[in-house]
């Protein structure tokens, strides 16, 4: 077999956290009842007028710029013409001619080093209603909750070449968008999709194989599996002789096999002409400065300040700043005068074991700042011991618990009534004969089981130093 | 006429505007389309050079609304206009991928 070598594109849409759509004033918020969040404008009544969102052009160009994009100072909207029931108005309302960013790059980390994937536009569109397909009668249900919620669209070079890079990137994008605030990029919720462009070619080659789009990934080992398989048939095409069919595919990643979707009819022509019903968008240096200087401290930064201004493990910034929400609790808990090392410990134990359990990614932890912030002061003032700490941190995780209040009503503040404890002590001295000789025999660890009969005594309240310190004025 | 429009363009623009023409009206849309590219031509010949190409007919540019929530649920006027509707939904033919 000959060598061959997998060139890989993406074109990523990004659903923005807008309160409101990009060209009316319905809420974007998920879950509503079907239709609950429509207008004339985003059913595509006639005579209804699209009016732009601010916002929708301050976060692309923000995204422009974190990617290092030339930003098109004068852009316009056009219309993609096509008819399909999720697209009321039968355009859809996008950009063709002068995406709003051009020409930018994100570095990625790879095996051999730093990388450049260079990213070819970006621009700004709306999002299409949802069609449910009814089982029991032959027609389809259209909810257009969704039609018209903002997106951007990232094209990036194909400029990648091997699964690995294609994550590596999608990471790198969710990051910066994220810390943006301009998505939370949850790409098994829809907020974050990616259509893979990929063809192969001989090793060495500088054309371009025939290349297939597959679409509806939504998890990254579906990305992955998508991609190995894309490959391996192309490979096999291509070994017996056959060629490459340009087409668009769908991943069905319970089967782990994708199939080709049946083409729109003509819908490749869609006769973009620019949208009358809009007026051009004029971004002046000076909103364009005022974007630049809002731009946050980005992951990389963040990154290095940990370990040089709190003291951090690099191990531990690394995995912290990789989630913006952790992040965030992180110096709101410092902020609050919480030692760094013990709200990183916190993040990097507890939290990621619950995330585990849960199975959930870490950026969808809902825990507030204040109340990781307070929770982490009753450690520290000695209000809690670290045992019920624990059972503390797992009731305040899901968000909406105030720690204080929850200590409070369950009795948990750790008992530091010194001679309460001191008889529970004296008492458990008394039946452990055993443990209490291997002790004075010099095994010091016999204590062991003398400070766990405590502390369940105590249902877990007892304070341990007090305990040790109890235990070695009674026997030492 | 200079253009004449053919009978695969003017199927292929039925298609593509989901329109089902009889042979007559073909014939009509034929030479209607081709009176429009004449037009095209005649303005083809003026020298714009130096004209931005144009893509609004009003000097106005930046025309925002700011991300506040304002509409609320109008579903049952908005559902008025669906030919058919079923839980909330515009019920249409079946449409799949
Ligand atoms: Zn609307």
């Amino acid at each position: 077999m000959k060598d061959y070598e997998v060139v890989i594109g993406l074109e990523v849409h990004v659903e923005l956290a807008t309160k409101t759509k990009i060209f009316c004033s319905c809420s974007t918020e998920f879950g509503g009842a079907p239709n609950t969040h429509t207008c004339p404008v985003c059913t595509g009544m006639p005579g209804s007028l699209p009016v732009l969102n601010k916002q929708v052009v301050e976060y692309a160009t923000a995204v422009g710029l974190a990617t290092n994009c030339t930003i098109t100072q004068n852009c316009k909207f056009d219309r993609k013409n096509y008819f399909y029931p999720d697209n009321p108005q039968n355009y859809q309302i996008s950009q063709l001619y002068l995406p709003i960013c051009r020409d930018g790059y994100v570095e990625i980390e790879t095996e051999e080093g730093t990388k450049k994937v260079r990213i070819h536009e970006i621009h700004m569109e709306e999002d299409a209603g949802k069609l449910v397909h009814d089982d029991w009668t032959d027609c389809s249900l259209v909810d257009f909750n969704r039609s018209g919620v903002p997106l951007i669209e990232i094209v990036s070079e194909p400029d990648m070449r091997s699964a690995d890079e294609v994550i590596a990137y999608l990471e790198k994008l969710r990051l910066i968008i994220q810390y943006l605030g301009a998505s939370d990029c949850k790409l098994n919720e829809g907020s974050m999709r990616a259509d893979v462009n990929l063809s192969v070619r001989e090793k060495g080659s500088s054309e371009f194989g025939t290349r297939t789009e597959t679409k509806n990934l939504n998890s990254f080992k579906a990305i992955a599996r998508a991609i190995e398989n894309e490959t391996n048939s192309q490979i096999d095409l291509l070994e017996s002789g056959e060629e490459v069919v340009q087409e668009t595919r769908r991943w069905d990643d319970t089967k782990e096999y994708s199939y080709a979707m049946r083409s729109k009819e003509d819908a490749q022509d869609y006769r973009y002409f620019p949208d009358p019903d809009l007026v051009p968008i004029n971004i002046s240096d000076e909103w364009l400065e005022k974007i630049r200087s809002a731009q946050p401290e980005f992951r990389d930064e963040k990154r290095a300040r940990y370990v040089e201004e709190y003291k951090i493990p690099q191990y531990d910034a690394d995995i912290i700043t990789l989630y913006k929400p952790l992040a965030d609790l992180f110096e709101d808990a410092v902020k609050e005068g919480s030692s760094p090392k013990e709200a990183s410990n916190w993040l990097m134990g507890e939290t990621m074991r619950i995330v585990k359990d849960k199975n959930i990614e870490p950026d969808q932890v809902k825990l507030e700042g204040s109340a990781f912030s307070a929770f982490l002061k009753l450690i520290q003032d000695g209000v809690i011991n670290k045992t019920v700490a624990k059972e503390v941190f797992e009731a305040i995780f899901d968000g909406g618990v105030d720690p204080v209040a929850y200590v409070e009503e369950h009795g948990l503040k750790m008992d530091n009534d010194t001679d309460g404890l001191k008889k529970i002590i004296e008492e458990i001295i008394e039946k452990n004969p055993k443990a209490v000789a291997d002790y004075q025999a010099g095994n010091k660890k016999a204590a062991g089981a003398i400070v766990g009969q405590t502390m369940k005594a105590t249902q877990g309240k007892a304070n341990p130093q007090m305990i040790n310190q109890i235990i070695s004025e009674l026997l030492d | 006429m200079a253009n004449i429009i053919s009978d695969e363009t003017i199927e292929y623009v039925g298609i593509l505007a989901k329109l089902e023409l009889s042979d007559d009206e073909k014939e009509k849309a034929k030479s209607d389309m081709g009176r429009m590219l004449d037009y095209i031509d005649m303005l083809n010949q003026l020298d714009t050079s130096s004209v931005e190409p144009m893509s609004h007919i009003f000097p106005v540019n930046n025309v925002f609304r700011e991300d506040v929530v304002v509409n609320g649920d109008d579903r049952e006027n908005i559902l008025a206009n669906a030919p058919e509707e079923k839980d909330g939904t515009f019920v249409v033919p079946k449409t799949v991928d």
